[in-house]
């Protein structure tokens, strides 16, 4: 298929890694941000192929995952309500909160189901107009345009029964945090390029230029992953920290306006608790006030919530990249993507589930 | 989450006041929302994300990109003459 066959030839892809192999000449630590470049990395066995020289650590870029323990409990305390339809990625079932996840509570009764549009959830409330709809809007900046599109469109349709559980996170507030804690590893950033297409890559030269650290966007497949590192490598090996682009094709540096602007119409930035990584300033959008009527936190009082985290799983660790799946006790053991203790073997973007999936490090 | 899958547009329509349209996936049609793309046209190459073109594919940069690492052969790493 088009765009992608040609970003998935083993060849090319060879070539990239001699490239890089001639010219690194000491280690490097690189992390990728988004879980979608992990599983691609993983599932091609990138990783395997590249020179021992290069260490890639696995960014926290899986919303799934860093969804707040907190807004799990309240998405689970809200679908089990009788006049709820809840909706959510498939992604989110599985997730575990305090006690349970959507999977037990739609087996209990409740009426949760998997969608994979905000579109498809305000059509939902159309239809069922009795009933409450909510959207479990979680994501990155990629994911809030179609949120805020919804948001609208439910306003714009007078579907008051519609509404959305927001845990929105962005991404460069955390690239900063990472780089600022004490033993930070990561010599270099493998941008996110799908976040990089809506938001463009204009908040990333501050960063580059205070922390010294070259931020080359990437895209996803194995081509362009390569592609990414070889660039980052080249301004590693020259002393450079700028911010490159590697996945031209799709990002811009201005981004998607139309879709910046949906975002700044509908959310305001706010601190956000990241799951396993704790508070980071400004990190996360909320409902502008406005549009508090679709605002699922406010329709639905879930009174005071006791969280509580599995204490085996180390998630945290690895989402902060300071430890590899395969260093849990627990990994591929008492925790598989099945019975998962922790978000980062759920999601189709989490560490762990890549690498039990292709089969790294199970003894 | 941040998947997003590259297809080509087949059909523009408008539907309860967005723009939306069918995108081919390699033999999959779909609808998908086109609402927040500046300029789009039939045949175009879109990244699909839950459902929603957030990118309109460059073929020439594209082309560029495969064309530069297709001569790393023959250059060697780019663009250090000194190995």
């Amino acid at each position: 298929m088009k765009y992608l066959d040609e970003y998935r030839d083993g060849e090319l892809v060879r070539r990239v890694v001699e490239a890089i192999a001639g010219e690194i000449s000491r280690p490097w630590t690189l992390m990728e941000i988004c879980g979608g470049q992990t599983h691609s990395i993983v599932k091609s066995g990138l990783d395997r192929l590249l020179p021992e020289e290069i260490t890639l650590v696995h960014g926290p870029g899986c919303p799934v995952c860093v969804t707040p323990l907190e807004m799990i409990d309240r998405a689970l305390s809200i679908a089990g309500r009788p006049e709820v339809i809840f909706t959510s990625y498939g992604d989110m079932l599985r997730v575990p909160g305090s006690t349970t996840d959507l999977f037990s509570v739609r087996a209990s009764g409740g009426d949760v189901r998997v969608v994979y549009s905000p579109l498809d959830a305000v059509k939902l409330a159309r239809e069922n107009p009795d009933r409450e709809v909510v959207f479990f809007a979680i994501g990155f900046e990629t994911t809030a345009p179609p949120n805020a599109i919804s948001i609208l469109q439910a306003g714009r349709l007078g579907l008051s029964n519609y509404s959305v559980l927001v845990s929105h996170a962005s991404v460069p507030p955390a690239m900063r945090a990472i780089l600022a804690w004490p033993g930070n590893r990561v010599q270099a950033f493998l941008a996110a390029g799908h976040v990089c297409t809506v938001m463009g890559y204009w908040e990333y030269p501050p960063i580059a230029e205070q922390f010294g650290v070259p931020i080359v966007v990437t895209g996803f497949e194995p081509l362009d992953l390569a592609r990414g590192i070889q660039m980052a490598v080249h301004q590693l090996q020259e002393g450079r920290a700028e911010v490159e682009n590697a996945y031209t094709r799709s990002v811009t540096f201005e981004g998607n306006r139309p879709a910046r602007e949906l975002i700044n119409q509908v959310f305001e930035t706010c601190d956000r608790k990241w799951r396993g990584i704790g508070e980071i300033p400004d990190s996360g959008l909320r409902l502008r006030d406005e549009f508090s009527v679709h605002d699922a936190e406010k329709k639905f009082d879930v009174g005071s919530l006791q969280t509580e985290e599995s204490t085996t799983c180390i998630a945290g660790e690895i989402l902060q990249g300071r430890k590899k799946p395969a260093d849990c006790p627990a990994f591929g053991q008492q925790c598989t993507p099945e019975h998962p203790l922790g978000a980062t073997m759920v999601s189709s973007e989490g560490a762990c589930a890549a690498y039990y999936l292709y089969g790294r490090d199970i003894s | 989450m941040c998947l997003g899958i590259p297809g080509r547009v087949t059909e523009i329509y408008e539907s309860d006041g967005l723009k939306m349209g069918k995108v081919n996936f390699g033999g999959i049609s779909r609808e998908v929302c086109l609402d927040y793309l500046e300029a789009i046209e039939l045949n175009n190459y879109v990244i699909v994300h839950v459902g929603f073109a957030i990118s309109v594919l460059d073929e020439e940069e594209a082309q560029n990109t495969l064309e530069l690492l297709r001569q790393l052969d023959e250059l060697g790493s780019e663009p250090g003459p000194e190995l």
